[in-house]
């Protein structure tokens, strides 16, 4: 059981009407690690997830999710992963707590009041704890989205998109969470369009474009793809992202990020 | 699994009551409309009104309780909708609990939260002056009714609940049900209807509702209308259910 892969898709299509969204999607993600499907706004990343995650189903292909066919075996998928979707999916009239304790309680666990207090404060969220959740930030209510998928010690979790909408600082906060994540061994399959969070995060990056993965691998297997680097000298400006943190009095992203003291000149691959 | 709908059902039910309790607006905006008509009925147009008979706070109130069940069920539609549109119910589906619950949850809380709005409209209307010596198995019955005409409504609240695409559309659905009442025994009586509109006042189930309703709480034999009245509930609980489960099925495909 172990030795499968977390997640085994192969051949996956999903058309609306004329339009087909997915043209045979293969990918498999390792137990335990990253990945990052990046692909930009229509790429069919969420369509995907949907598949995945039981909340559509696929015209073609399979997948697997810890040895459990999504199409056959709905219920054990349920059973193995967490959604966190596009937007947080929270309960705004609800307060943080009363939503970690409204999962814990569907998921039938004991102690739904330990389990949300430990969550609250592992995600920097107890001060927070009694306030309706209406009255918390982006960045706030993204942290409770994805402390309430961690609910139940799901060994898969499906990130869509997790930064967008958010400010820089939310977003570096999430990073750090995502990164936590796996080092307890969680899988992780995360969708984005911006390169830099794949690059950050990822293990794995798989590039979804049109409905197909053009191209698959490690950071440097996907750099080793194109034409070698080409050294350039470059002052080193303070981004203005370095500035905005700087002046706000948060550590500089630069702590979790490498410096860019090189450019790569590449010739972006068009499909 | 018998047990999991159960309690994920119970767990639904107490969140969307809880949600009823931080907004009671819901609950008194339900009820406000059916009691300003109840008012202007009775005091401004109820004297030109020929009921053969008793008072016209009596006559009324059975059609009155039926507008605040239209109204109310507005609110289940618009909880299930703001479910959907924030992504939660995706959420709940993608969770390893009974899909049904999802649904249940809210249907059992229009139920509650239909019957206290019915609550205060007849306590407005026992402040108004209306009486009944109906016994405790007639009030039994008027309530079993009002249950089932409210699960009925509820179901079909279901359907714009999963399917609209914003709030107006929502709340547009219930309109027509709340003016139904008015084409039908609840504030004149058919007979003086002119020929199309009686024939279709008698035959819509507004009419053997209200008058089976009006019969057990004036203590009147209810005769085939409470027959009726009860076909026509479980009739559209029925095709409702069946409609709304099959938009959610569609809708998880």
């Amino acid at each position: 059981m172990h030795t499968k892969p977390a997640i085994q898709i192969a051949g996956l299509t999903k058309s609306y009407g004329e339009q087909s969204v997915l043209r045979g999607v293969d990918l498999t993600v390792a137990r335990g690690s990253i990945h990052a499907l990046l692909g930009s706004n229509g790429a069919g990343k969420t369509t995907t997830i949907r598949i995945l995650s039981t909340l559509l189903t696929a015209d073609g292909g399979t997948a697997q999710i810890d040895g459990h066919d999504v199409a056959t075996s709905p219920a054990e998928v349920r059973g193995a992963i967490s959604l966190t979707g596009q937007f947080a999916a929270v309960d705004e009239i609800l307060t943080g707590r009363e939503n970690l304790i409204l999962v814990a309680q569907l998921r039938r666990l004991a102690d739904p009041g330990q389990i949300a207090d430990d969550l609250l404060a592992r995600f920097d969220l107890t001060d927070a704890a009694g306030k309706r959740v209406a009255a918390y930030s982006g960045g706030m209510r993204r942290r409770l989205d994805i402390a309430m998928s961690l609910i139940g010690e799901p060994p898969v979790l499906f990130l869509d998109e997790p930064t967008t909408g958010l400010d820089p600082q939310s977003r570096i906060e999430v990073w750090k969470t995502i990164k936590e994540l796996a080092g307890r061994g969680m899988t992780i399959l995360l969708t984005t369009q911006y390169l830099d969070e794949a690059e950050q995060l990822a293990d794995r990056i798989s590039i979804l474009h049109e409905g197909s993965i053009i191209a698959d691998g490690t950071l440097a297997e996907l750099k080793a793809l194109f034409p070698p680097a080409e050294v350039t000298y470059v002052e080193k400006q303070p981004s203005l992202e370095d500035i905005f943190l700087a002046i706000i009095g948060h550590t500089s992203p630069s702590t979790i990020r490498p410096t860019a003291t090189t450019t790569t000149t590449t010739t972006a691959q068009k499909a | 699994m018998t047990t999991h709908v159960i309690s994920n059902s119970t767990v639904l039910f107490s969140r969307s009551l809880r949600h009823i309790l931080r907004s009671p607006d819901t609950i008194i905006t339900t009820a406000v409309t059916p009691i300003a008509m109840l008012l202007l009925f009775t005091y401004v147009l109820g004297g030109a009104i020929d009921v053969g008979g008793g008072s016209y706070v009596n006559y009324l109130l059975p059609g009155i309780l039926l507008i605040t069940i239209a109204s109310g069920i507005a609110y289940t539609a618009f909880r299930l909708f703001t479910d959907v549109s924030t992504g939660l119910f995706e959420r709940f589906q993608s969770m390893p609990i009974a899909r049904s619950s999802l649904l249940w949850g809210h249907v059992l809380t229009s139920v509650v939260a239909n019957l206290v709005s019915l609550a205060l409209v007849i306590g407005v209307a026992l402040i108004m002056g209306f009486r009944s010596g109906a016994g405790v198995l007639a009030w039994l019955a008027v309530l079993g009714l009002l249950v089932l005409f409210t699960l009925a409504l509820t179901w079909l609240a279901v359907i714009p609940g999963l399917t609209a695409k914003s709030v107006d559309g929502v709340s547009g659905f219930s309109y027509p049900l709340i003016f139904l009442p008015f084409i039908s025994s609840a504030f004149v009586p058919t007979a003086g209807m002119p020929g199309p509109v009686r024939w279709f006042a008698e035959h819509q189930p507004v009419t053997p509702i209200v008058n089976t309703l009006r019969n057990l709480l004036a203590e009147q034999p209810v005769g085939n209308d409470g027959w009726i009245a009860v076909a026509w509930s479980v009739g559209l609980l029925v095709v409702a259910y069946a409609l709304a489960m099959r938009t959610y099925r569609s809708k998880i495909a």
